[in-house]
């Protein structure tokens, strides 16, 4: 007999494949769980697009290639894409209004070798305007609201951003797994506060052709899961060489999965004393010592180690990413595609259609990033900040002769309510405190849920690790995620429980 | 106005010294751009050579084309230049339409190339060294066409992304004619290199001229930029004129403004079209989709040896070889092609007499047909024909150019022109002696007004021969014989 849709949407991406390969159930019966669930959870607004149609083709062709033998690293395997990806045939928005009616005649690397490995497109998530903020509250298509809500307390909270409809959407059960891409903290941000797996992989590992540009020097694609294993299994598929990338770097992908289980014994893990920051929250300061004690008693050897230059990663990020941004953004004029503003002349139909394209975060981030380049501020501003980013690095590079992960918080706070922080910039620039040095240096990192707060909401651990050393990153956060034993399930689950 | 004089102007007030410096954009030839995989062909359809790189279409990331590296290396290397083993891709940023990335990917403060220098060739026969400040790599823009609609501006976007090597001269030029030889000099040793086409009319190479007035000797003065001047003849125009405005505004007191002004070929002016106010800040940062170029070595020493000889090499050679002048040899070398074909007429013959019907009889064809010299019907095998006959005295110098006459209408060699129309010249004493007699026989009064004293009547008398033998009467021969029977 065939499973309840709800035990098939509650799958990991391991657990549905090896249920596909015992033949107990086909990838049209899974994908079909998941669209039901898709639907079911359109209140939390975690998809911009949908994909039925395509997903139950896919499904099709997926089952008849099993039939044929022929089974794919993620054969059968439904997938919610984040919508800053670029999809053939599928509408692509990135979340702005200035991308209006632009459907892609190209698919992207990564989301290419996903369907090529078998997966199977559920639709595309919602992000923040062009990836830029921590909440997902600046989606020209709405927010999304986290599936989490404190016990006791209706108000509708933040999934996290900005891959916040990627997020949501893995911890409400609409997809075992969805790509997100990482900045500053975009993966891993929200997957802490969604309680599930987010990892920004190595500034180079995954392409990034055919994904909507942020910050180029920054963005990085990885995967959004429930599980360390199944984070492993995604990375596989996604990581690689493109030529079509210059930044992406030529280096074989190891077998992630294979670098899984065991414990900690013979690894030193770095607790930086930087991290320990006025106004965290007891409970996270608590949690970020439990795991602590998780990894001492799996065997790893703790070392207290400081990365001098902490403090000044988040002012340098907010000057490197919006300078990036700025220049990246510039080709939303209204002329080739996208949204188009008539006006009287040239410079008033761009002033059109930029003015109503973009969102006020996405302006104030252009605005910022055209400053800090102009001549006279570009010294003061964009040099200094590339001199803080190779000193960040080489604090990360003298931390890792000594030890082989790092452990933080993910997160400065829980999950915040829906509305909350809006009116100020800077505290929601906070939010990317931890996550940021390690994209200023191009490291590896993965958040793992690690506990809930008080109100019962999920907190997450990060550990960093070194440049193209996913799999010991993979390694620790399996201890972790193991120790934790992380079970808690957000208060809306998609096809209910 | 002023008039202008070798360089100098002469003012109200006294001289003028003008100091050029000059850009140049010259589009490099490949098989496709320099970010991406599109073909560079001139004159296809608008926007049918159009990658979605080139259309900046979201996600889209350069690629750097190895092959216009090289050829930016390969000229580095002809213009005797630094070869910055490191360099580093830049984004240009402002908005235009046919700009769809909203910034140029050009090189900045790291270039592919820095100093170098390139002699002229000035018309006097002397030369000048020039120069190089650098080369860099830059992509180039579309182009907007305002006249296919009445309220609205198209874009084709084939150009978008194309290679361009814009390089840059320092301020060493003093005259219009040595701007003209500067830009001459450069079109042959990129067209020597086939780094770059050189034709000015396509587009392929663009000038921008930085102009400044001085009073000899004395430090610089400010600067204008005129763009869009785009052949050898308008870079002349343009200097002169805005030589002459510049020394205008400063008798009558004023000052140069800083500013970009645009040349207007139709009325031969200059006119402004920013000023430094208005000026974009182009906001320069290294473009985060590129890595550093970084250059192996020996692979610029691969392309070092690989490179062919160039104009001045060439024209010290044949200056050696062929006993040319250095102004001769000059013009024959500033096209390669030119430069083939008369080292296939030269050889083995009389070097002057073969420079001389190429730079006279085979241009001058060219000229009147429009033709190249590729494809002239009197190739070099045939011109070297034609001169064999002069050389053993089949025909005369006189003949030779109605042979050529017939050689270009028809194709034919010249020996055959010759043959089937009798053309052969008379070197038969006993003939030419006939005729002489026939003639000083026919004009009594002519012989006897030579005998007299007046050698001029001589060459009345040659003329009679040479029409009574219908030109093909030897001339030397001639000449002897007339005198020994007037005497």
């Amino acid at each position: 007999m065939a499973p309840a849709a709800s035990e098939l949407t509650d799958l990991t991406i391991a657990g549905a494949r090896a249920a596909l390969a015992k033949g107990e159930m086909s990838a049209r019966e899974l994908t079909e769980a998941q669209i039901a669930a898709v639907e079911a959870a359109r209140p939390l607004n975690a998809f911009i697009t949908e994909t039925p149609e395509k997903a139950l083709m896919m499904a099709e062709a997926s089952d008849a290639r099993r039939r044929a033998g022929e089974v794919r690293p993620l054969e059968g395997i439904p997938l919610a894409i984040k919508d800053l990806f670029c999809t053939e045939g599928v509408p692509t928005t990135a979340g702005s209004h200035i991308l209006d009616g632009f459907t892609p005649p190209y698919e992207s690397s990564v989301t290419a070798k996903l369907w090529e490995s078998g997966a199977v497109m559920l639709g595309k998530t919602n992000l923040d305007e062009f990836a830029m903020g921590s909440s997902n509250m600046t989606s020209y298509f709405g927010a999304v609201e986290s599936p989490w809500r404190r016990p006791g307390d209706d108000r509708p909270l933040v999934p996290g951003g900005s891959s916040g409809g990627s997020a949501a959407a893995v911890a409400a059960r609409c997809a075992p797994g969805a790509i997100g891409t990482d900045t500053g903290g975009s993966i891993r941000q929200p997957a802490a506060f969604c309680g599930i797996v987010g990892m920004k992989p190595t500034y180079g590992r995954c392409s990034r052709w055919g994904v909507v540009a942020f910050a180029s020097s920054l963005d990085q694609p990885g995967p959004l899961t429930r599980t360390v294993r199944d984070a492993a299994i995604l990375l596989g598929a996604m990581a690689g060489h493109d030529p079509k990338d210059s930044t992406s770097v030529d280096t074989p992908v190891p077998d992630y999965e294979a670098a899984l289980g065991g414990d900690a014994r013979g690894l030193k893990i770095g607790i930086p004393r930087e991290y320990r920051l006025d106004g965290t929250p007891p409970e996270i300061e608590a949690l970020w010592r439990q795991g602590i004690e998780w990894l001492k008693h799996a065997g790893a050897e703790i070392r207290d180690i400081s990365l001098p230059h902490t403090s000044y990663a988040l002012p340098a990020y907010y000057i490197i990413a919006p300078a990036e941004a700025s220049s990246n953004l510039a080709r939303y004029d209204g002329v080739r595609y996208g949204l188009r503003v008539p006006g009287a002349d040239l410079t008033e139909m761009y002033e059109n259609t930029r003015g109503q394209g973009f969102g006020a975060e996405v302006k104030r981030r252009v605005l910022i990033g055209t400053y800090v380049l102009s001549a006279g501020y570009y010294d003061a501003y964009y040099n200094k900040a590339r001199r803080v980013r190779s000193l960040i690095l080489r604090d990360f590079t003298d931390a890792f002769e000594e030890v082989d992960a790092i452990l933080t918080p993910t997160a400065p706070s829980e999950a915040f309510a829906v509305g909350e922080k809006m009116d100020d910039p800077i505290a929601m620039y906070l939010n990317d405190v931890f996550t940021v040095p390690a994209s200023l240096a191009g490291l590896p990192g993965i958040s793992v849920p690690a506990g809930l707060s008080a109100s019962g909401l999920p907190l997450g651990l990060q550990l960093i690790g070194r440049a193209f050393d996913e799999e010991t990153v993979l390694k620790v956060a399996g201890v972790l995620e193991e120790a934790a034993g992380f079970d808690a399930k957000p208060q809306f689950v998609a096809g209910g429980r | 106005m002023a008039d202008t004089n070798g360089g100098l102007i002469q003012g109200k007030t006294g001289p003028w010294e003008m100091v050029i410096g000059l850009e140049v954009h010259a589009q490099v030839i490949g098989e496709s751009k320099l970010f991406s995989g599109a073909a560079t062909a001139f004159g296809a359809a608008p926007n049918s050579q159009v990658s979605l790189v080139d259309a900046a279409m979201p996600g889209m990331l350069p690629v750097l084309n190895g092959h216009s590296v090289a050829q930016a290396v390969k000229t580095g290397l002809a213009l005797n230049a630094k070869i910055n083993l490191t360099s580093v891709f830049e984004r240009k940023n402002y908005f235009y339409p046919d700009l769809p990335q909203g910034y140029q990917i050009s090189q900045y403060l790291q270039p592919i190339v820095g100093e170098g220098t390139i002699e002229l060739d000035l018309p006097d026969g002397s030369t000048k060294e020039v120069g190089i400040e650098r080369l860099h790599m830059e992509q180039d823009a579309g182009k907007s066409l305002h006249d296919q609609h009445p309220t609205m501006t198209y874009i084709d976007l084939n150009r978008s992304g194309i290679t361009l090597m814009e390089i840059v001269s320092k301020p060493d030029m003093g005259s219009a004619e040595e701007a003209a030889a500067y830009i001459a000099k450069l079109r042959s040793i990129l067209r020597y290199l086939g780094t770059c086409d050189g034709n000015m009319e396509e587009g392929s190479l663009r000038c921008d001229v930085n102009l400044s007035m001085r009073r000899p000797g004395a430090a610089l003065g400010t600067r204008t930029e005129t763009k869009n001047v785009n052949s050898i003849r308008f870079v002349k125009l343009a200097i002169e004129y805005e030589a002459r405005r510049q020394v205008q505004v400063l008798e009558d007191g004023g000052k140069v403004v800083q500013e970009t002004r645009l040349f207007d070929a139709d009325k031969g002016v200059t006119r402004a079209m920013r000023s430094k106010e208005e000026a974009h800040d182009y906001r320069y940062f290294p473009d985060p989709d590129l890595l550093p170029l970084v250059l192996d070595p020996d692979w610029v020493e691969d392309i070092r040896r690989g490179l062919p000889e160039l104009p001045d090499a060439r024209k010290a050679r044949l200056v050696d070889d062929f006993a040319l002048s250095p102004y001769d040899a000059g013009v024959l070398v500033a096209e390669r092609e030119t430069a083939d074909f008369y080292e296939a007429v030269a050889k083995g013959r009389d070097a002057k007499l073969a420079a001389n019907w190429l730079t006279g009889e085979v241009f001058g064809a060219l000229n009147r047909s429009g033709m190249a010299l590729a494809e002239a019907p009197v190739d070099a095998k045939k011109l070297g024909g034609l001169i064999d006959l002069i050389a053993d005295g089949t025909i005369s110098g006189r003949i030779a150019k109605e042979v050529f006459e017939a050689m270009w209408e028809s194709g034919k060699p010249a020996a055959a022109i010759v043959a089937d129309q009798g053309l052969e010249q008379i070197s038969d004493t006993g003939a030419i002696e006939a005729i002489v007699a026939q003639v000083i026989a026919d004009s009594p009064g002519q012989a006897e007004q030579f005998k007299s004293g007046n050698e001029k009547i001589l060459g009345w008398f040659v003329g009679q021969v040479m029409k009574a033998s219908q030109g093909k009467a030897n001339p030397g021969l001639v000449n002897r014989i007339l005198r020994d029977k007037l005497s």
